[in-house]
């Protein structure tokens, strides 16, 4: 059964992650992402990580597309001619096989010595046990993060707004 | 056949190379961005199996993080995003290159 789901879910993330990059239309490109992110939040729950896949789908497949697609469709986006030198494309290929090709013979020569439980505790990945984590021996950490996003949502304001001011003075 | 670490460690590479291609094959900025969400979210695969296989919270903890720096990279990128189309009026990276060299 769990063979079976990883098999399903694995695929289905391949081909829509290679949909997502190879489709000229943006739109299609998100949504296909939209795959791919909630097979991954499948595989996460394979993984004995309900809480993450909750997190994966509501951050992921929920906000972090529907602001890409509403940029896409408020900006009016078209597929782009995109001229591509075949020689630049046959080099783009050749680096993302040689990143494949490494992480693969490190994999195999690395991953099947590492300590492997098969017995977890039964709050593994729960909230309970992620949050006691997450605020008691990392919390310094996740203040750090907190300031990341705070700063994310003040540049991303400033970003915007700064040129609306310049360009239309005296539309208000 | 069970489903080890090294199955789910070669379907996240698979995936990061997926991404890598994209960020060097297409022009589309916004595709390019999308790109760099699938090579963020191959790593989050890759965390969360070590964790699982493990049986060490750290992992799932890490995730957080990466998915708050991914959240920031997106907001901040696509207000440049915005700026540029502003500006130039298409989402090509060529109409970009000031600082190439």
């Amino acid at each position: 059964m769990e063979t079976a789901l990883f098999a399903i879910l694995g695929l289905v993330a391949i081909l829509a992650a290679l949909l997502t990059i190879t489709s000229p239309a943006p739109v299609a490109s998100a949504l296909y992402l939209v795959v791919t992110l909630f097979c991954v939040a499948g595989l996460y729950v394979l993984l004995a990580a309900p809480f993450v896949a909750a997190i994966q789908v509501i951050v992921y497949a929920g906000a972090v597309i529907v602001l890409i697609l509403f940029v896409i469709m408020l900006l009016n986006l078209k597929p782009i001619e995109e001229h591509i030198p075949a020689g630049w494309k046959a080099g783009g290929i050749a680096v993302a096989v040689l990143i494949l090709a490494a992480a693969f013979v490190s994999v195999m020569s690395g991953a099947s010595s590492a300590v492997v439980t098969s017995q977890l505790p039964s709050e593994f990945g729960k909230v309970g046990d992620v949050g006691n984590a997450l605020f008691a021996k990392y919390l310094y950490a996740f203040e750090v993060v907190s300031v990341l996003l705070l700063l994310a949502v003040i540049g991303a304001v400033a970003l915007i707004r700064k040129q609306d001011a310049e360009e239309t003075p005296d539309a208000r | 056949m069970h489903v080890e670490l090294t199955h789910y460690m070669l379907l996240a590479a698979v995936l990061f190379s997926i991404g890598v291609l994209g960020v060097l094959t297409r022009k589309n900025l916004i595709v390019i961005l999308m790109s760099v969400e699938l090579m963020l979210n191959s790593v989050n695969l890759t965390f969360v199996s070590v964790a699982r296989f493990r049986g060490d919270p750290m992992g799932q903890v890490l995730v957080f993080f990466v998915l708050c720096v991914a959240a920031a990279e997106v907001a901040v990128g696509l207000a440049i995003l915005i700026s540029i189309f502003r500006h130039r009026g298409t989402m090509n990276s060529d109409s970009v290159k000031l600082l190439k060299w």
